[in-house]
């Protein structure tokens, strides 16, 4: 929604529906928040009916929080959990097929492009290990291939949590899970590797445990996407339910990933990197 | 290219003067395109349809469309072309046989979408054995998706049938995609004559915002808010939305009827209304059909012609009405299923008056003899066959 049409005609206040008037009031439309002050401004998601202690609906709330441009943004899944929370934000969100994520967002990016060829339209892939690295495989590595504009997102539980915790390619070797009973026969995937190799411009690999550093690193990928071509992040969002983490400790249990195999690690092609430092430069003269 | 002007839809495509060229069914694809101011184009490989979408890249080329591009699979060129019209843009793309099935997860799930497009689909073989020859049984997976189906006999019906696809595919009481079919190699390969409208004249652009729902564009009051998605309801809120949404989705289907009479001249085309024995057919077959009335005629019998132009929404009522004094109703066809012919006994109430038949498959041609056996044995009439040695 461009921004002149969140905002409420005169007069129609009191007939709109609180959250939708609150959204205008109180949300993130045309300003920039602060993710650190989540649940001081209204959320464009709120509800969901994700597990308690569930890491990818942190996640999705962070992401939410650190779009850069929320009124013109459209986001894109597929089957899976994520979409259980995506599906009610404020947004516009599109659930296609399965695995078609990719494609689909092809598709849209181009339509948009053609005809709004001086606005700017932000297309986000929000989808997990199944949906990107299995099913949708061949389409998010050719859209990568092509060098759509758009950033893919990967919230990585590692399984297949919304059919009952199957093994996805993203789960560990040795795992065992419904459809590995004897354990996972072959390693995790390297998908940041992939992307790399496939024409991404900018690459992230993250453990949610800093969420400031979750903004920015969302923010970056989508800045660069608008201009230079496609943007990934692979982010662990831990499944506490398929992997029996006790709810209190999936912040722990992101800790140690971190240390292990989930160290943040971002990387850019030099155009990339000297256009952010070209923004940032900006944004500290402005704040200067 | 030419600087092409927009004109009124309904002067296009009944009014606006007509050239005549000697053209294959790929061209005349093409042509439909190159006329139907389309934005995005999304191809994939497979014979027999590359003809057509090698021609509309050119046409890209030539700066007739805005956007172009080989996608990696079926699955992925019908995925991008439902993300594309969502977008507000309008798209093309064609396909055949295996590459048809490998997209119809996508495909089935547009009319549910309420995205309109046109797809091509120039028929082939559906493995296996493979061969990649015109047996048309790809259509039958195509019937229950919510698409309109409309089947050319020639390559004329190709051109009219694409660029008036566009047109009812994007009236806001249809808003569901059209898919253009016809045989692979006996249309596509092979020329025809196509009355064409000028090369200088094309549709007007695509309203997205004229439309029973909106585009995905970030543009349109209220801000959208897709709360609670049916599934993640209870299983009663679940079965009811889809229920509703897929009524509205095959009633859209019948409302593209009138239009179907319209721009098409109607869903079938009746020949010797007053025959005493028909031929139903559809595509290739129909034109097999119309070659065996007139040699039924040249020996003096009474025998006519249904061909069928929109397999859906099927004209049960017309087909009715016209076979409702027919003594016997002949159905070829190019494929094994026979999928017309149950169309066709479902919707009469005297249906063992039909013969399911004949049926050629693989790809093979359909003789116009195989037809007048049928119309022999229909009337009584015992020929005896020469052996050639």
């Amino acid at each position: 929604m461009g921004l002149e049409y969140v905002r409420i005609s005169p007069g129609f206040e009191r007939y709109m529906p609180k959250d939708y008037v609150d959204l205008v009031k109180y949300g993130q439309f045309g300003r920039q928040v602060d993710v650190q002050q989540l649940g001081q401004f209204k959320e464009l998601v709120e509800e969901h009916p994700m597990c308690a202690g569930c890491f990818m609906a942190y996640f999705i709330r962070v992401f939410y929080a650190a779009l850069p441009n929320p009124e013109d943004t459209i986001v894109i899944g597929t089957a899976g959990c994520a979409r259980l929370a995506l599906s009610q934000a404020a947004v516009p969100f599109v659930y296609g097929n399965y695995g078609d994520t990719n494609a689909v967002a092809s598709g849209l990016k181009r339509a948009l492009t053609i005809r709004f060829p001086d606005k700017v339209k932000d297309v986000v892939v929000i989808a997990g290990d199944g949906g990107l690295i299995d099913i949708g495989f061949g389409m998010t590595m050719h859209s990568w291939f092509r060098r759509e504009k758009f950033t893919t997102i990967m919230v990585d539980n590692e399984v297949y949590g919304n059919t009952g915790g199957q093994e996805s390619g993203m789960s560990p070797k040795g795992v065992q899970l419904k459809m590995a009973p004897k354990g996972k026969q072959f390693d995790k995937i390297n998908a940041v590797e992939l992307a790399k190799v496939a024409g991404c411009v900018y690459v992230a690999k993250l453990a949610p445990t800093n969420p400031k550093r979750i903004a920015k690193t969302i923010r970056r990928a989508i800045l660069a996407a608008r201009h230079f071509g496609p943007t990934f992040i692979h982010a662990y969002t831990s499944c506490n339910i398929e992997y029996s983490i006790p709810t209190e400790k999936v912040l722990e249990d992101a800790r140690k990933r971190e240390k292990q195999d989930f160290a943040f690690y971002e990387w850019m092609t030099d155009e990339v990197r000297e256009y952010f430092e070209e923004i940032e430069k900006k944004t500290e003269e402005v704040k200067a | 290219m030419p600087e092409q002007r927009v004109v009124d839809a309904d002067y296009l495509l009944l009014e606006a003067p007509r050239e005549r060229k000697f053209i294959t069914g790929a061209q005349a694809m093409a042509e439909a395109v190159k006329r139907a101011n389309v934005d995005i184009a999304i191809a994939y490989p497979i014979t027999p349809q590359s003809e057509v979408m090698h021609l509309v890249g050119d046409l890209w080329a030539q700066g007739y469309l805005r956007d172009y591009y080989r996608a990696e699979e079926e699955y992925g060129a019908m995925s991008a072309i439902a993300g594309a019209v969502r977008g507000g843009a309008r798209a093309f793309s064609a396909t055949s046989g295996p590459g048809l099935l490998r997209g119809l997860e996508a495909i089935a799930s547009w009319p549910g979408h309420r995205l309109p497009a046109v797809l091509g689909v120039l028929t082939r073989v559906v493995n296996a054995p493979l061969s990649i020859q015109p047996d048309n049984v790809e259509i039958a997976y195509l019937l229950n998706c919510g698409i309109i189906v409309l089947h050319a006999e020639n390559q004329q019906d190709v051109f009219d049938f694409t660029l008036a696809g566009f047109v009812i595919s994007e009236k806001v009481d249809v808003y569901i995609p059209v898919a253009v079919c016809t045989e692979g190699f006996f249309v596509t390969h092979a020329k025809g004559y196509v009355n064409m409208t000028p090369e200088d004249m094309k549709l007007p652009p695509r309203d997205p915002y004229k439309a029973p729902v909106p585009p995905t564009d970030c543009e349109i009051p209220p801000a959208r808010i897709q709360r609670d998605a049916p599934v993640q309801k209870s299983n009663f809120m679940s079965y009811l939305i889809h229920a509703v949404w897929q009524q509205e989705v095959w009633s859209s289907n019948i409302r593209a009827m009138k239009y179907i009479y319209k721009y098409l001249g109607g869903p079938i085309e009746v020949v010797n209304p007053d025959a005493e024995v028909f031929i139903v057919a559809s595509g290739c077959a129909a034109a097999q059909g119309r070659e065996a009335v007139r040699y039924a005629q040249l020996e003096g019998l009474n025998v006519g012609l249904v061909k069928v132009k929109s397999i859906r929404p099927f004209p049960e009522k017309e087909i009715r009405q016209v076979l409702s004094k027919a003594k016997a109703v002949i159905i070829p066809e190019h494929n094994i299923v026979g999928w017309l012919a149950k169309e066709v006994k479902a919707c009469i109430p005297d249906n063992d008056k039909v013969i399911g038949g004949p049926r050629v498959y693989g790809g093979m041609t359909l003789p116009v003899e195989l037809i007048m056996e049928k119309i022999y044995s229909v009337f009584g009439i015992k020929k005896e066959k020469k052996v050639v040695v």
